[in-house]
């Protein structure tokens, strides 16, 4: 990005992300993801080391097939842009779509 | 030009384009178009799409079936797929590209997108595959619906092609513009054969792979007295149907002439025929072909081809309709007879197991008694204009006929708070179409008025055979000995109750089997309508003692092909132009 095209518009914002969640990104996290971007005007791409896909679109990311402990790169170009990043990094590393880690689910067995 | 083999079910001739109806139960074959056409296909898919979404969203609205978490969230999953744009994009394109209908591209499209999943390692993921084929499935059935739909409203002459056609949507067809049936599966009692008899649509089944080597607008030819389907035939092959059509027509002329004449054997003996019949249109059929009232009118029509219910004033019109033809001829009126098919499938959320030995026809019914009282109503409310009679189908034990018949007394109280007139004294009868109930028929005609055997569910529940699938459907006769012996159990315990029995099934409309039924002490039958004037001609050929000889020495053969060979060689004797 070079110096003097920061507009509005044009504000990128870039994440690494690894999944935390034991199923990995199934449908229903999928589902939880595009939801969450869909909220924001700005583009999302999200990418593992082969694919590059629309992160609004449910088919696109749930056939990124990421398991636990995949690492995607969460790409949004323009409007809340930022916003859109942290609220997406939120939902996949902290709330880990509201499912077990194999940690918890460990636990959860004893 | 194709020329397949399969099994005749509807006579007649017929030589028209196809019209082909794919299923969402089976691959979807790929089938172009032409590029002139690709804007049509586009638009169809976007109407699938539209009607899935609404159709998803309505369920996701519904809050009481849906309380389990789980469904509600694989709803919401397949409706933001529905929503993708991306998805249905890469549709349309292949559509632009490759000029193919919208079928095949929902359907490729899809199981490419499954097939990603199904590689996945992960089993988690994998076993995702299954939402995606849901929802190829869920648009297809809009795609086809719609499809089934404009065939309602076609208005030039066609031949319907398809792998499968459910009796759904053989009822709905319009008799004026779909001329010829061909499916690929299907056998000689299945009932989607029963329904197209019944239009006098001719028909062939179970002609393996046709499907697959037709496209839209080819011209087809149906010969459905000898079972043939040919495809893109040349002209000396057109004429020569031609030729056949006309002369099978001057055959149909020559039974009309017997339509006046009365149904009695050369001894005397009255033969009561009567018609089935699916739709209230059809009745005037019956009287036209001499048919003397309603031995079964099947009421499933009114359920299917549409989103809701029917009304109790829905099914009213529909009977009264019926009955006014009648006047003061009998109509029987049998109760719903749904189950093991798509109407009470698609209502449920994993299909039955082994749905022919589960929740349909009269136990369907019991379970749901809103839909049941609200018919019973209706048939009880109409029972003032004629001779209605009123018939609960697959009865297998005594206790559902007592439920039954306690419902409609719940009914007619009502009426009675509603100060509504109805015939008190309406005749109830049953079906008896399981070995079940034909061996404690004894019992069950303390109950009822009137007996009416349905042989072809006793024939198949009887010998265990499936009678739609062609692997073991040569298995499936009425000519075997245990289909006789209970038919004959049946015909005595009635006469030795002093309550009425007919014949409806199919076997009453099979030429072969008439002397028989004769002579094991039948005398009304209701058979399919066209069969009528055959059906009579037979009866004014015979004397009942004849009969009864036949039926005699039938009775003491131990084999099924005997049997069958007997009474192909009595038939042939007196009804030479039947074979």
């Amino acid at each position: 990005m070079r110096a003097g095209e920061i507009t509005l518009e044009t504000t990128v914002c870039e994440l690494e992300v690894s999944i935390k969640n034991a199923d990995g990104l199934h449908m229903r996290p999928a589902m939880q993801f595009v939801d969450i971007a869909n909220q924001y005007p700005c583009d999302i791409v999200v990418s593992n080391n082969e694919t590059r896909v629309d992160g609004k679109s449910i088919m696109q990311m749930s056939m990124l097939a990421a398991t636990y402990g995949t690492k995607l790169k969460i790409r949004a170009k323009g409007m809340d842009a930022q916003k859109a990043v942290q609220a997406l990094r939120e939902l996949v590393e902290e709330k880990h779509f509201d499912e077990p880690t194999p940690e918890e689910r460990k636990k959860n067995q004893y | 030009m194709e020329i397949k083999k399969g099994i005749a079910v509807s006579p007649g001739i017929s030589i028209a384009k196809s019209l082909i109806i794919d299923s969402e139960d089976y691959r979807i074959p790929r089938r172009s178009i032409k590029p002139s056409q690709r804007m049509i296909e586009i638009q169809r898919v976007r109407n699938a799409f539209k009607t899935a979404i609404d159709e998803l969203t309505e369920v996701q609205a519904g809050p009481e079936n849906l309380e389990q978490g789980k469904i509600r969230d694989i709803f919401a999953v397949h409706l933001r797929f529905l929503r993708d744009r991306s998805l249905r994009k890469k549709i349309t394109d292949l559509i632009h590209s490759e000029s193919v209908t919208a079928e095949y591209a929902v359907s490729a499209t899809l199981r490419e997108i499954a097939q990603h999943f199904s590689k996945v390692k992960d089993t988690y993921i994998s076993e995702r595959a299954t939402d995606i084929y849901d929802i190829e499935r869920r648009l297809l059935k809009k795609l086809l619906g719609h499809k089934r739909e404009d065939l309602e409203h076609i208005n030039h002459e066609v031949v319907v092609v398809a792998r499968e056609l459910s009796p759904t949507q053989t009822a709905g067809f319009n008799k004026n513009f779909v001329k010829g049936i061909a499916t690929d599966a299907g056998g000689r009692t299945s009932h989607t054969a029963i329904v197209a008899r019944s239009l006098g649509i001719p028909a062939v089944v179970a002609l393996e792979d046709f499907t697959e080597s037709i496209s839209a607008g080819d011209t087809i030819i149906i010969d459905g007295n000898r079972g043939i389907a040919i495809a893109n035939p040349d002209a000396e092959t057109i004429k020569q149907y031609q030729a056949y059509s006309q002369e099978f027509t001057q055959l149909e002329h020559k039974l009309v002439a017997i339509k006046e004449k009365p149904a009695v054997t050369r001894d005397g003996v009255k033969i009561t025929m009567l018609g089935n019949i699916e739709f209230p249109g059809e009745a005037e059929l019956v009287l036209e072909k001499g048919g003397e009232g309603i031995g079964l009118y099947r009421t499933e029509f009114l359920y299917l081809n549409r989103p809701n219910e029917p009304t109790e004033e829905e099914h009213y019109q529909a009977y009264a309709q019926t009955i006014r033809v009648f006047k003061h001829r009998p109509v029987i009126i049998r109760t719903l007879d749904l189950g093991a098919d798509k109407y009470t499938q698609s209502k449920r959320f994993a299909p039955e197991p082994n749905p022919f030995l589960g929740l349909r026809s009269i136990r369907f019914c019991l379970q749901n008694l809103v839909m049941f009282k609200t018919q019973l109503h209706a048939i009880i409310r109409a029972s003032v204009l004629g001779e209605i009679k009123i018939m609960f189908p697959l009865i297998t034990n005594l206790q559902e006929l007592m439920q039954a018949k306690m419902i409609l007394r719940d009914v007619m109280e009502d009426l009675d708070e509603e100060s509504v007139k109805y015939n008190r004294n309406i005749k109830i009868g049953i079906m008896i179409e399981t070995p079940s109930a034909a061996l404690t028929a004894s019992t069950l005609a303390r109950g009822v008025d009137f007996f009416s055997i349905g042989t072809n569910d006793l024939t198949q529940y009887t010998l265990a055979v499936d009678r739609g699938n062609e692997l073991v459907s040569t298995l499936y006769s009425s000519a075997d000995p245990a289909v006789l012996r209970l038919i004959r159990m049946v015909i005595q315990d009635a006469y030795k109750a002093q309550i009425d029995l007919s014949v409806c099934g199919e076997m009453a409309s099979e030429p072969q089997y008439i002397m028989l039924l004769l002579g094991m002490g039948v005398r009304t039958i209701s058979l399919a309508t066209p069969m009528i004037p055959e059906i009579k001609q037979i009866v004014r050929s015979v004397t009942i003692e004849d009969c009864n000889n036949i039926a005699r020495k039938i009775l003491a053969m131990n084999s099924e092909r005997q049997i069958s060979t007997f009474l192909n060689d009595a038939t042939r004797k007196i009804l030479p132009e039947a074979f």
